[in-house]
């Protein structure tokens, strides 16, 4: 009884201890260092990768690094191509960053589970938890600034007044007002919100599960963590796609004037 | 799991790697595929450009041979005509030179016969004149009988 209790307390304790960000700081005003640091470097991988492409453009025969980088560019271009119709110099950069650093967050969740945190322990550090989008303040934060740019976009195109008024009259007409008002406000709220916790869901049930299979036995752990990782493969790019396609159509749906 | 500080921290990190992407990497990346795009199809449009310059250049060079032809042929008539009058010329010029050659040929003759009948003549009347001088065997004058002989051989 008290080994099967002090089991469940390993196991518990194996999660627990796997999904504790490094964190210094008290209340609000707590930081999550793994957090920062991770995506800090995947966000400096993205841009030594992609600076290095630029500083090498040339529009004759590309090198292989160029290459790789303009399918990205190409494949971003057409995403905010098909569903913007303005112009403006930030989206397609916006959802380049966006794919690219979601897409980076995520490819460390196929990092085994134990690895990154053993040799933090080697160093010192107790806990750490490598996947930023597994923190909602990473993805919240992504969200967030989402959000801004489509407040943002809104005002400037409609106007104070225009946004104002499609906050007030649509879809019901002014008869309906505090009934669209309320409509409209949860449907702006609902944007960010649903970004952040879809990739932070799929994020972070992804984590458990292979959490959950490193607590298996070793001879059963490869047939399941194998077809798990190469499932997720596909979830970490789906994520990223999703959330740069979701950006773009909020932001063309902000630039559109009823 | 709480909203924290972090936020923040990333929301900063976000903005400064968009920021960075529209400044440093999405423009010359992008243009330097559009201005490859461009490349392509001024390529494209000048191999357009080509083969049509090809097709003229067909057009015109099967013209150029067909009327080499024709004046080829025309030539070639013409040299045949040309050679059907040398043809008749010559066989004009060389029937009249033979024609003329037989008439030489005959007067020759003519005058070959009339020389051998004088010699023969002149034979037969010499004959005569020694026959009768041997038959006669007396002295005969010279100047009659020359008379005489000459008479004779002009009746020959």
């Amino acid at each position: 009884m008290a080994t099967e209790a002090h089991a469940a307390e390993g196991a518990t304790g194996y999660i627990i201890h796997h999904l504790t960000p490094l964190h210094v700081g008290e209340g609000f005003w707590t930081l999550h260092l793994d957090t920062l640091f991770f995506s800090a470097v995947l966000g400096g991988l993205f841009i030594w990768f992609f600076k290095r492409a630029a500083e090498k453009a040339t529009s004759e025969v590309p090198g292989l690094v160029q290459a790789f980088a303009e399918m990205l560019i190409e494949f971003v271009d057409t995403q905010v191509k098909d569903s913007f119709h303005g112009h403006s110099k930030l989206i397609a950069p916006l959802a380049l960053t966006i794919f690219c650093w979601v897409f980076l967050w995520n490819f460390m969740d196929l990092f085994p589970v134990d690895i990154l945190p053993l040799i933090g322990s080697m160093m010192g550090i107790e806990y750490l938890r490598v996947v930023p989008s597994t923190d909602l303040n990473a993805t919240f934060a992504m969200s967030i600034s989402v959000f801004f740019l489509i407040i943002f976009y809104s005002i400037k195109i409609k106007g104070a007044w225009g946004f104002a008024k499609e906050l007030m009259f649509q879809p019901f007409g002014p008869w309906l007002l505090p009934f669209n008002l309320l409509l409209k406000l949860v449907e702006e709220i609902a944007k960010p919100i649903s970004l952040a916790l879809r990739l932070f869901g799929n994020l972070y049930a992804g984590e458990l599960i292979f959490i959950l299979i490193a607590l298996l036995p070793w001879t059963i752990q490869p047939f399941l963590s194998f077809p798990w990782a190469i499932f997720h493969i596909l979830i970490i790019t789906l994520q990223a796609f999703i959330f740069m396609v979701l950006t773009i159509v909020y932001l063309s749906m902000a630039h559109e004037d009823h | 799991m709480s909203i924290n500080a972090t936020l923040i921290g990333q929301m900063i990190t976000f903005a400064l790697l968009v920021w960075f992407t529209m400044k440093y990497i999405w423009p010359p990346l992008f243009d330097s595929l559009e201005e490859r795009r461009k490349k392509i199809a001024e390529g494209l449009a000048q191999a357009e450009k080509g083969q049509e310059e090809m097709r003229l250049a067909e057009k015109k060079a099967k013209g150029v041979l067909k009327e080499a032809k024709e004046q080829s042929s025309e030539i070639v008539s013409l040299a045949q005509k040309r050679a059907n009058e040398l043809v008749e010329e010559s066989k004009d010029a060389a029937k009249k030179e033979g024609d003329r050659m037989i008439l030489v040929a005959q007067a020759q003759i003519e005058q070959e016969m009339q020389k051998a009948r004088e010699d023969l003549r002149q034979e037969v009347a010499r004959l005569a004149m020694t026959a009768a001088e041997q038959i006669l065997g007396a002295e005969i004058d010279q100047a009659k009988h020359q008379e005489i002989i000459s008479k004779v051989s002009n009746q020959l």
